[in-house]
């Protein structure tokens, strides 16, 4: 299998690797919600990559055509991605009221302040 | 089958479901409470009367507005999932009628619609799991039920909870975005989401590499969701600083379920179809399932706070339950699903013990708690029964589980041996942690003044005692929890080869 033929993979597993690295190293509570979104968004493309047949067209019904791209695919990311939302507008939230009660979104202050 | 008996597998979900946003339009706050209550024992008599119908034989099918599988989305409810179904809407129910108290006092009156509408939304999430028979259907309530469970945890009053909370929703999504990966994977060789269509697909697959790195993600990300050690660090401070009530429902019932998901999903698609599979499932998950139950029970011998003590028990619990799994045998399977029960009863009676200490002391520290039987006699009392449960003490449902466990070891000649040396070992660990308890509250001095100190509300305090009694008598009449789980044991294992 030559690489090239499968780059869109490589694609996801780098963007993948990238929100992963920032969730675990970042300190910052925001940063990490942000990896968090690219480590979800690179899942996104792994399944839309997936529908794609090659010289298929959209996948409505037409005289002619006989070749259409899995549409399925994009409506499951479509669920995936709305659950994403409500992941991050959630964690946000959290982040919120962190900042209220400690005053703070660094993650090791909140430690220090949750001893005191 | 009459025709209502037909729909219930889709209304074990539907219930709790839509009466959520009715619940939070619900104004007085007693209101909202009195309809979250009744959608969940409405919740739990259905599962109660699936469990009847299932036990008879049946199995239930239900296709989604009639479309048929694989096509459409379809619902199953055999034998485990029924086993599931009492153990998440029991604990939400119960739960529920004990927190009065507890919620009045830790959230505020304009917000509790909304808490009770979140809980319901857990309540739907975790049993739409057991109920749905397509992966990709599962990850959407998983992630309902995630969501909803992060509210509720960090809806009390202690601010400690947030940090926690915060914590579990990074290693939550992960988790569920691995499981994500996974059924992708899956999908992108076989075309389909349904479980039982994929495990036919499977077999046709050539290369078999995408699925076992499939297998690879589902089991990390589903060990993630069930706090299985050493992924658990996101479970001690969420159990300890959620408010009590959903401590006991989620403590019961929200890491069972995603156990009963590994489990399902590993026995039904990966064993029957990946060479090998079933000594990398023993290979990787024994050693965790021991280190678990030992390293686990080992800090809450030195916890101060009674919940994360409690909490620290939970995790080496999953260790009992992965540890029967990891055998791969009848027994072994038998074992750990009957143990996903008792310990549901046991641990859920435990924190509702728990709950009702803490409508009266101001801490739940050791030492906060010093004497405080004398003032509290039927909570103490209700404790020390659920305590033996967990222990094991003959009698007693706990005892049950780990009888079938140890007997599943004993099948494994020398290293089953050493297997139940780890058991006893960790039990006798369980009898000190629980002692510690139980010393405290009966015979250390009172540090402040106890005289303001009553018994628990009638009602928080009569509900304990139907938990701690179910221990008892799941302990003497094992009937119900060990035929459903010996049949899922069952359902289990005839897909492998």
């Amino acid at each position: 299998m030559e690489l090239l033929g499968i780059f869109y993979y490589w694609v996801f597993a780098v963007i993948l690797m990238i929100g992963f690295y920032a969730v675990i190293a970042k300190r910052n509570l925001i940063k990490k919600l942000i990896g968090l979104s690219i480590f979800q968004a690179a899942v996104f493309l792994l399944y839309i990559t997936m529908g794609k047949v090659e010289g298929g067209t959209a996948p409505i019904f037409q005289d002619g055509v006989s070749l259409y791209s899995n549409p399925l695919p994009q409506v499951l990311i479509l669920t995936a991605i709305v659950v994403g939302i409500s992941t991050t507008a959630l964690g946000l939230g959290i982040v919120v009221r962190i900042k209220e009660e400690y005053g703070s979104i660094e993650e090791d202050e909140i430690q220090e302040r949750e001893r005191s | 089958m009459n025709t209502l008996a037909h729909h219930l597998p889709a209304l074990q979900v539907i219930v709790p479901m839509l009466s959520a946003p009715l619940v939070m339009l619900l104004k007085p706050s007693g209101l909202a409470r009195a309809a979250a209550v009744a959608a969940s024992l409405f919740a739990f008599v259905i599962a109660i009367a699936m469990t009847m119908s299932v036990l008879d034989g049946n199995v239930y099918t239900y296709r989604m507005g009639s479309w048929p599988a694989p096509y459409g989305i379809e619902l199953t409810v055999d034998r485990f999932s029924a086993l599931l179904l009492l153990i998440v809407t029991g604990a939400s129910t119960f739960a529920l009628l004990a927190g009065r108290r507890s919620i009045d006092s830790d959230i505020d009156e304009s917000r509790q619609p909304l808490f009770y509408s979140a809980w319901l939304l857990a309540l739907a999430g975790l049993s739409g799991i057991p109920v749905a028979a397509d992966a990709f259907n599962i990850f959407v309530f998983m992630e309902i039920s995630s969501l909803a469970s992060y509210v509720i945890i960090a809806g009390g009053s202690d601010r400690r909870a947030l940090p926690a909370v915060f914590k579990y929703l990074i290693m939550g999504t992960i988790g569920a975005t691995f499981y994500l990966i996974g059924i992708g994977l899956i999908y992108l060789m076989t075309g389909t989401l349904n479980l039982a269509d994929m495990e036919l697909r499977i077999h046709e697959v050539a290369d078999q590499k995408p699925i076992l790195v499939a297998a690879g993600f589902i089991t990390i990300g589903l060990a993630l969701k069930a706090a299985v050690f050493p992924l658990h660090v996101w479970l001690p401070n969420s159990y300890t600083y959620a408010p009590n009530p959903v401590t006991v429902f989620l403590a019961a019932c929200s890491t069972k379920v995603s156990l009963y998901l590994l489990l399902r999903f590993d026995f039904f698609v990966f064993q029957p179809n990946l060479v090998n599979h079933d000594t990398q499932f023993t290979w990787f998950l024994m050693p965790l399932a021991v280190l678990a139950i030992l390293i686990a029970s080992g800090v809450a011998l030195f916890e101060q706070n009674i919940k994360r003590l409690l909490a620290y028990s939970s995790i080496a619990q999953i260790g009992y339950i992965l540890l029967g799994a990891s055998f791969v045998t009848l027994a072994g399977l038998t074992a750990s699903t009957v143990h996903l029960f008792n310990h549901a009863l046991a641990k859920g009676a435990l924190f509702l013990a728990v709950g009702c200490l803490a409508t009266q002391s101001a801490g739940l520290r050791l030492s906060d708690l010093g004497g405080i039987a004398k003032r509290m006699p039927w909570t103490s009392a209700a404790f020390i029964v659920a305590g033996f449960s967990l222990v094991g003490v003959p009698g007693t449902a706990g005892f049950i589980s780990k009888w079938y466990l140890i007997t599943a070891a004993l099948e494994h000649g020398s290293l089953g041996i050493a297997l139940v040396a780890v058991i006893v070992i960790s039990s006798l660990m369980a009898v000190v942690y629980i002692w510690r308890i139980v010393e405290a509250i009966y015979f250390a001095e009172p540090v402040a003044d106890q005289s303001a100190i009553r018994e628990a509300p009638r009602m928080m305090l009569l509900i304990t005692w139907v938990a701690a009694l179910a221990n008892l008598y799941f302990g003497l009449v094992p009937e119900v929890p060990v035929t459903l789980a010996s049949s899922a044991a069952d359902t289990l294992l005839e897909h492998l080869p």
